[in-house]
């Protein structure tokens, strides 16, 4: 009689700088189904390993920012073809984590692979559509035009854990800014996944950060931090959005909020090209004409 | 004075040859440095750690495109390296090249606390005759210096020919007059271990005040474990002979905690009489911004961001 095989349970670790380190505090939490069935664990990120991505994103915004937005949109577009690739790896997780049925899961991974597509194609029409030439009573031209902030950390809300996760991350990094992301506290698998498949795409390391753990434990160091410029929430928590917007007074980054019910995330709301000017900074610049 | 004249300082008995210096054990070298990297400092600890970190830092510029703007930039952020509610020390020096001692000493005035550190002897190379090399340190010493940092003749040390190196050092210390002397051995051109001790010996016998890891134009720069080699040659020179000689790293030390890491070297090797910038310096530009980082966030409680402090 053969002993059945005893599976392999897996630690899921954090994304920080296109590397996968385990939490510099040691900590992990085990993740659950809906039915209470313990799946796998996960890192818990400490505040320590939030400043590690953060560095981790700054030094990223440089060259990702100075990317032609051609190649920025060519990047994303390979992102969601790996996404394609590797999508019944997502359902199984989503399945697994949520107890939704594959045909609803499938439905997720799909959008999400259809909204970085959508996304995608924003990265070199944005700024045309979003800048503009002002008239001004001297000889010159004048221009306003979108630049990325430069670090946004983004929290995602807890259902739908993926495709929240992929819509508020795309309009974020597709103008040339880099993410810290905390991902979803209930359902951190499919986003821990998720960020394993983008580090098999083109991505540059450092340009999405993913963090899993406890969201009220890192939101004071999220709100304060100086190298944040901006955040964008979409939790819905109140008591968190409080925390956030608070902190965020210290050096006056944007703060954003999405408050989208679970089933929004499905529908073209959370399409919105108008989500991208969230995170740019406007530059004017005169010319003087002739010249 | 020929330098050949200076032979005498050399003790008779001491024949700087390789066996009559201590092997280096590389593996055991090495793990011994990592060691230090993992010391826990916390709270009240880190932040006087931090503090003795910046008033131990020679701030320096080496580029071919300093001026005397960038120099006076340079002597304002030592002397004072931050808003003084945060009681943050001034640098110990400023380290530029010999034509900038001048505009140095201008701004700084002769009571400054911050030192100018002139490097000489035609940094970083070295290859230049000994004639002009002596030059460019009086020159140095007379237009304000209170330190020179020399480099070695790398090529000398490298062909066995220490008695020459021997005989430089100790001719650039006479030049030096009342100036100190930190002596630069460039050990990521050393190749060894055992080179960077015996290279050490020679330095700290020949009237070296303080052994220098780098010019920091050549990389490796310093690194923890040739620093540990070098803090157990002086170590052992103390022992041998009661004169504190003091140790300067410098190139590649860019965050607070690297710094930390050598201040824990530095106590766990020599003992706390080499805690003081007299015998214990971080030759280093953009360090400063990371030690202030994280005096400020130890004592704001949040996390900083380089855009809000001076540039390195």
């Amino acid at each position: 009689m053969s002993t059945p095989r005893l599976e392999v349970k897996k630690t899921y670790k954090l994304f920080i700088g296109g590397k996968f380190p385990r939490s510099e505090s040691g900590r992990y939490l085990p993740a659950h189904s809906v039915a209470g069935t313990h799946l796998d664990n996960y890192a818990h990120a400490s505040r320590k390993d939030f400043r590690d991505a953060v560095v981790a994103a700054r030094s990223a915004a440089g060259g990702w920012s100075r990317a032609t937005a051609y190649l920025r949109g060519q990047i994303l577009y390979r992102a969601a073809e790996m996404l394609q690739n590797r999508s019944g790896e997502l359902v199984s997780e989503i399945a697994r984590s949520t107890g939704a049925g594959p045909a609803k899961a499938r439905r997720e991974v799909s959008l999400a692979i259809d909204r970085l597509v959508h996304y995608a194609g924003w990265t070199d029409k944005f700024a045309q559509i979003f800048s503009s030439v002002n008239p001004v009573a001297s000889p010159h031209f004048n221009f306003t035009m979108p630049e990325p902030t430069g670090v946004v950390v983004v929290l995602a809300p807890d259902e739908p854990a993926l495709l929240a996760l992929v819509s508020l991350i795309a309009p974020v990094i597709l103008s040339g800014n880099t993410a810290v992301v905390i991902a979803s506290e209930t359902f951190p698998l499919p986003a821990a996944t998720f960020a394993e498949i983008l580090a098999t795409s083109d991505l540059p390391g450092g340009v999405v950060n993913l963090l899993t753990g406890q969201r009220t434990e890192l939101a004071p160091h999220l709100a304060t931090h100086m190298d944040v410029n901006a955040i964008v929430d979409g939790t819905g928590i109140a008591e968190l959005q409080t925390t956030l917007q608070g902190g965020s007074a210290v050096n006056l980054k944007r703060y954003t909020r999405r408050d989208l019910k679970a089933a929004d995330w499905f529908a073209d709301r959370a399409e919105d090209p108008y989500w991208i000017l969230d995170t740019v900074e406007y530059k004017t610049a005169w010319h003087p004409m002739g010249v | 004075m020929k330098a050949s004249a200076l032979f005498w300082k050399r003790p008779e008995s001491l024949r700087l040859h390789a066996p009559l210096v201590p092997t280096i054990d590389q593996i055991m070298v090495e793990e011994r440095a990592n060691a230090f990297t993992k010391r826990s400092l916390k709270t009240s600890a880190k932040l006087a750690g931090l503090k003795m970190a910046v008033s131990m830092c020679d701030l320096t510029t080496l580029e071919g495109k300093d001026t005397p703007g960038k120099v006076a930039y340079l002597c304002r952020k030592a002397v004072q390296p931050i808003d003084a509610k945060y009681e943050v020390p001034p640098c110990a020096a400023v380290c530029v090249y010999p034509n900038l001692v001048k505009p140095a000493r201008m701004f700084l005035g002769h009571h400054s606390p911050v030192k100018i550190a002139a490097v000489a002897t035609g940094f970083p190379s070295g290859q230049y005759p000994l004639r002009t090399k002596l030059e460019e340190v009086r020159r140095a010493v007379a237009d304000g210096a209170d330190e020179i940092d020399m480099v070695i003749d790398r090529g000398a040390f490298l062909t066995g020919e220490h008695t020459r190196m021997f005989d430089e050092i100790a001719a650039t210390k006479q030049a030096c007059g009342a100036a100190h002397l930190k002596v630069i051995l460039e050990t990521g051109e050393l190749v060894t271990y055992d080179n960077v001790r015996l290279a050490s010996e020679i330095a700290m016998r020949a009237g070296g005040d303080f052994i220098k890891t780098s010019t920091g134009k050549v990389s490796p720069a310093a690194t923890l474990p040739v620093t540990l080699v070098m803090l157990e040659a002086i170590r052992d020179h103390f022992f041998a002979t009661g004169v504190r000689i003091g140790m300067k790293p410098a190139g590649g030390i860019r965050t607070a905690k690297q710094a930390l890491a050598y201040l824990v070297m530095v106590k766990e090797t020599l003992g706390d009489d080499w805690l003081t910038p007299d015998l214990f310096r971080i030759g280093a530009s953009s360090l400063v911004t990371d030690l202030l980082m994280q005096i400020v966030k130890c004592t704001e409680g949040n996390y900083q961001a380089a855009d809000y402090f001076s540039l390195p």
